[in-house]
């Protein structure tokens, strides 16, 4: 299999990437939970949730957010992508019955010191809902490493010549 | 430990001495009770819906990442206990800081704010991961939306059986004790 390869030369700043959206349901925050090895309950217990927390449902965790930034970034990139640094601040929780709605923008372009390209990208993770309207959940830094030309791949980078 | 991958928090001048006393000081060093398995990157790629052939194809994987790999962001997940083991005693928790100054500070609730991962070498399966907890900074008391309490920074370094590193994280906690409006939706992060 010849897998698809994003070149650093073909992204330029002020590029979008496309728009992902998916339907959160119990299953998606539980299924994330349980990847994760994350058995706090209020990503299972819906009543552990609304009455101990005092938040609308079961939502989705941090590690997977971070997973689901990475399948919509590497989406993008193709698997030669490889991300170095990802930044994220959760403002609000994705609950089920949500849409997520993932959309990103490229704000930097570069070659490093050692010669790996890297892309900069700001990512947003807005909610749907008819009754809790829409609300930009979590904003997402991520740095992603692509090759510079055909024979270039980032994963085989290690030491000083990966400084992510 | 290489550079801290998010900012600190303002000091709080009024912080407890047996708090301030912890921050910069690596606690808990721990190695993982299992090796890096696959099941787990085929769990999280099912959840996310995740179709990157390093994951699923041996032959991408072996052209691309050297053979198969972790997905990068599961890189905590290694180092979650068991939900129950043989002598465990009470909830097995992972990031023993963030759990510990919920106690001290006798507050209730918590969630997570904000997240930073710094990706290094790749998890590979059969990998035996380790890692240790620095509580970087603890704000003054603060007031949100969720409820009264503080905010808090703690990073962990991880390494493979090698010593290799394979990353750093970094969270903000919020442990907070709730107001007494406390009907409905409210903001916060996840934990």
């Amino acid at each position: 299999m010849t897998a698809p390869k994003l070149l650093l030369g073909r992204v330029s700043i002020g590029d979008n990437t496309p728009e992902l959206s998916v339907d959160v349901t119990p299953t998606t925050v539980v299924l994330g939970a349980i990847a994760s090895r994350d058995w706090r309950p209020m990503h299972h217990d819906y009543k552990f949730a609304t009455q101990r927390n005092g938040v609308a449902d079961i939502f989705l965790n941090t590690p997977s957010q971070a997973a689901w930034f990475e399948r919509y970034v590497t989406d993008w990139t193709g698997p030669h992508g490889r991300i170095g640094r990802m930044t994220f601040r959760m403002r609000d929780s994705v609950f089920p019955g949500d849409r997520m709605v993932f959309g990103a923008t490229v704000t930097d372009v570069r070659t490093d010191d050692a010669g790996c390209g890297w892309v900069s990208l700001d990512v947003t993770l807005t909610a749907h809902h008819d009754g809790r309207g829409e609300r930009t959940c979590t904003t997402c830094a991520v740095a992603v490493a692509l090759p510079t030309s055909d024979d270039d791949n980032p994963w085989t980078r290690r030491g000083a010549a990966w400084t992510p | 430990m290489p550079a801290a991958p998010q900012p600190d928090l303002p000091p709080d001048a009024g912080l407890p001495d047996d708090v301030a006393a912890l921050i910069g000081v690596p606690q808990y060093p721990i190695t993982a009770d299992f090796d890096v398995e696959r099941s787990y990157t085929y769990n999280t790629c099912a959840a996310t819906e995740n179709a990157n052939p390093i994951y699923w194809d041996d032959a991408v994987a072996d052209e691309i990442t050297g053979g198969p790999i972790a997905p990068p962001t599961t890189m905590s997940l290694w180092m979650r206990p068991h939900y129950w083991q043989p002598g465990a005693v009470g909830e097995q928790v992972a990031l023993q800081v963030h759990f510990d100054l919920k106690a001290r500070f006798e507050l209730p609730e918590a969630v997570m704010t904000d997240n930073t991962l710094i990706l290094h070498d790749p998890v590979r399966p059969g990998d035996r991961i380790s890692h240790q907890q620095v509580l970087r900074s603890v704000s003054g008391p603060k007031t949100t939306k969720l409820g009264s309490g503080r905010f808090w920074v703690i990073d962990i370094e991880y390494l493979n059986q090698h010593g290799d590193l394979v990353g750093i994280e970094s969270y903000t906690g919020f442990g907070y004790r709730r107001t007494v409006d406390d009907s409905g939706s409210r903001d916060g992060g996840a934990s």
